[in-house]
């Protein structure tokens, strides 16, 4: 893709890191929200608002990676929701709590084995593959679910998404900080990682040098499965039921918070600690507009001009400064 | 003896002619499905089956357009519903307009949402998905600040705006009249004229066609700009065929737009598609999608069987779109041209 292959070099030597300009937002977004609401800056109350992004975040650190490595995931709401589906299931069936954790892992894993497969099979891009997986995981989730509700679950699955470590710390926020430390050090540090950011770069490439490029494929889709599948856990287990129009509409907002760390669409470039940055950003932007009451709509239409901007203003810079108008 | 290379050759034709064996297939869907439920072929059905199916494939044929230069569209559904809100709410406050001006206000609506994803692709050099990712969620937003979250129904609406796409003209509703115009002109302007094929050229190889003296970018202007005109006047007709205006209208159709474009033989890599074989996969997914009522299939079954339809499909297809894993040198004299290019556009 002529246009998707355009690297951000120009974002590069203008503003400096992305990183850095991630950081310069987040603080004006805090420093407004302070603005706007007294609340804002309360401890416990910036703690808790982890919580509308929490399960988000747990799946935008594989699929950054994913990404990185030149592929795509849009069908993991679509697996959130089939997992949590099956958990439901499961605990109508009698399961304990661990069995119904067990499930919906499985299940994400089973989901994300599916689309690596076929991604690797077919050798398709892998938009088409899970534009196609989005719509056969989200079905078959509502022909079990129908217009029913899951609603039963034992209370120890409530430990998940409603604990606080120490009486404060969310389990669910201490659970994404952890996940992101440990997929920094993944992707940063070990040569693992080093193989998918040349794959992204060049998979042809990658093959040639020696790197199993399909084998890493279904272990990255594998991955961002079962990680759609630990987030639906926490979903269910926070929200205590589950309906059809469970986790509609979060691939967007889950590929918003990896695009705006940084992470290239084209493959090949981006930062753990560029999606870490741009996941708290998101999550203060949606904070304080939850302080002033903006509908849910508003919300997300502030997220894409937050997406376009950030994207487009520092090529828009580049492109200016290049023609000499600065 | 000779049946078999006769099947043989209809097989060999059929591959290489996917429109003909997607036609094929379309037929025997429609024999399978009138032998469980006759009522599906009575005329008065098909003629439904016709009527819904225009507007999936005008979206469609905008989309091929994109596609074509390796690009996607996400926005076509959200440009739709807010082109559709922004004429209804003119139907109420100008009562004598006629449908006339409501086609052209439509369309101008949907290309100045266009320009806006044209300029941000080709001027501003946004990744494609990521900004119609954007752009439809915002467009989405601007319907709820437009219409405070309120539905426009039926009897809102003036006389002319509703009655415009069912009305007959030489005994076929204006809707179907004016997706076949479409369908013609895209046809035509694709195979024949030297834009059209400009369209291939810089999807199969943009830099082959910068070197023939094509501009990459004032292609991607284009597309984007005519895949918006296309979606506000789809914005129109939808609007005026169901007479209801609301801020979800049409949501989630743009994954049916794209998939219409795959399952006719469309190649996301870009350079490789036709204005028949995208129809042909939407009108696909129009029978699939009115069909499954009639044979009794549980509404819950429908999304489901869509998402095991296009996998099927791309399975098919597959064998056709994929890439060569052999191809060393060919990369590397891209690569090379790539290094040439840049050193051109630093030398300016």
């Amino acid at each position: 893709m002529s246009a998707m292959a355009r690297s951000r070099n120009g974002t590069l030597t203008v503003l400096g890191r992305w990183e850095a300009m991630l950081v310069l937002l987040l603080v004006l977004v805090c420093t407004l929200n302070a603005q706007l609401s007294p609340y804002f800056l309360d401890v416990d109350n910036l703690l808790d608002s982890t919580f509308t992004f929490a399960e988000k975040a747990i799946v935008a650190f594989p699929l950054a990676i994913l990404i990185i490595g030149g592929e795509i995931d849009v069908s993991v709401a679509s697996i959130i929701a089939l997992a949590a589906v099956m958990m439901g299931v499961c605990a109508d069936a009698g399961g304990g709590t661990a069995m119904i954790v067990a499930t919906g892992m499985v299940t994400g894993l089973l989901a994300g084995l599916v689309n690596g497969w076929l991604v690797t099979s077919l050798g398709v891009h892998s938009i088409v593959i899970t534009i196609g997986t989005l719509s056969l995981f989200r079905g078959i989730a509502t022909a079990i679910v129908t217009n029913g509700a899951f609603a039963t679950f034992p209370p120890g699955l409530f430990f998940f998404g409603r604990a606080y470590l120490g009486g404060r710390v969310p389990f669910e926020l201490v659970f994404v900080l952890v996940e992101a430390l440990a997929f920094g050090v993944l992707l940063h540090m070990t040569v693992y990682g080093r193989r998918v950011f040349v794959m992204g770069n060049n998979v042809q490439a990658a093959r040639y040098s020696g790197i199993a490029t399909a084998r890493y494929k279904r272990v990255m889709f594998a991955a961002t499965g079962l990680f759609s599948g630990i987030a639906a856990v926490f979903l269910v287990s926070r929200l205590g039921s589950v309906r059809l129009n469970i986790a509609q509409g979060w691939e967007l907002q889950i590929i918003t918070m990896v695009v705006l760390g940084g992470v290239s669409i084209a493959g090949g470039a981006g930062t753990i600690l560029g999606v870490v940055l741009s996941i708290l950003l998101i999550g203060a932007l949606m904070f304080g507009l939850a302080l002033i009451n903006m509908p849910g709509l508003i919300v997300d239409l502030c997220l894409g001009v937050l997406l376009i901007g950030a994207i487009s203003l520092p090529r828009l810079i580049a492109l200016l400064a290049r023609r000499r108008i600065f | 003896m000779n049946g078999r290379s006769l099947a043989q050759q209809v097989f060999t034709f059929a591959s290489a002619r996917r429109e003909v064996a997607l036609a094929a297939f379309l037929g025997v869907l429609l024999v399978a499905v009138a032998l469980r439920a006759p009522a599906y072929v009575a005329p008065s059905n098909i003629k439904n089956v016709v009527i819904d199916s225009s507007v999936l494939c005008i979206l469609v044929v905008g989309q091929l357009f994109v596609i074509l230069t390796r690009g996607i569209d996400l926005s076509p559904a959200a440009n739709l519903a807010f082109t559709g809100m922004v004429l209804a709410q003119l139907s109420q406050s100008h009562v004598g307009l006629p449908a006339v001006a409501f086609i052209v206000l439509g369309c101008l609506v949907g290309l100045c949402l266009g320009v806006v994803n044209a300029a941000l692709i080709a001027g501003a050099g946004v990744p494609p998905i990521i900004c119609t990712l954007g752009t439809m969620v915002v467009y989405r937003g601007l319907i709820f600040i437009l219409s405070k979250g309120a539905w426009i129904s039926a009897h809102d609406m003036s006389e002319p705006f509703k009655s415009f796409p069912l009305e007959t003209w030489l005994g076929l509703p204006n809707i179907v009249t004016t997706a076949l115009l479409v369908i013609a002109t895209a046809a035509v302007f694709l195979a024949y004229s030297a834009t059209g094929r400009s369209l291939y050229a810089v999807g199969s190889n943009p830099l082959a066609a910068t070197f023939a003296g094509l501009s990459v970018r004032r292609t991607e202007f284009l597309v984007y700009c005519l895949s918006g005109l296309m979606a506000g006047l789809c914005g129109y007709l939808w609007t005026a065929r169901f007479a209801i205006a609301y801020t979800q209208a049409a949501e989630g159709r743009e994954f049916a737009i794209v998939a219409a474009c795959v399952i006719g033989g469309v190649s996301i890599a870009g350079g490789k598609g036709s204005v028949g074989g995208a129809v042909l996969g939407a009108l696909f997914i129009s029978v699939i999608e009115t069909a499954l009522p009639f044979i009794k299939v549980s509404p819950f079954l429908q999304t489901a069987i869509f998402g095991a339809v296009i996998l099927i499909a791309v399975a098919v297809n597959s064998r056709a779109e994929r890439s060569k894993g052999r191809l060393i040198l060919p990369s590397t004299e891209s690569a090379s041209l790539r290094i040439a290019l840049s050193a051109r556009e630093q030398a300016r």
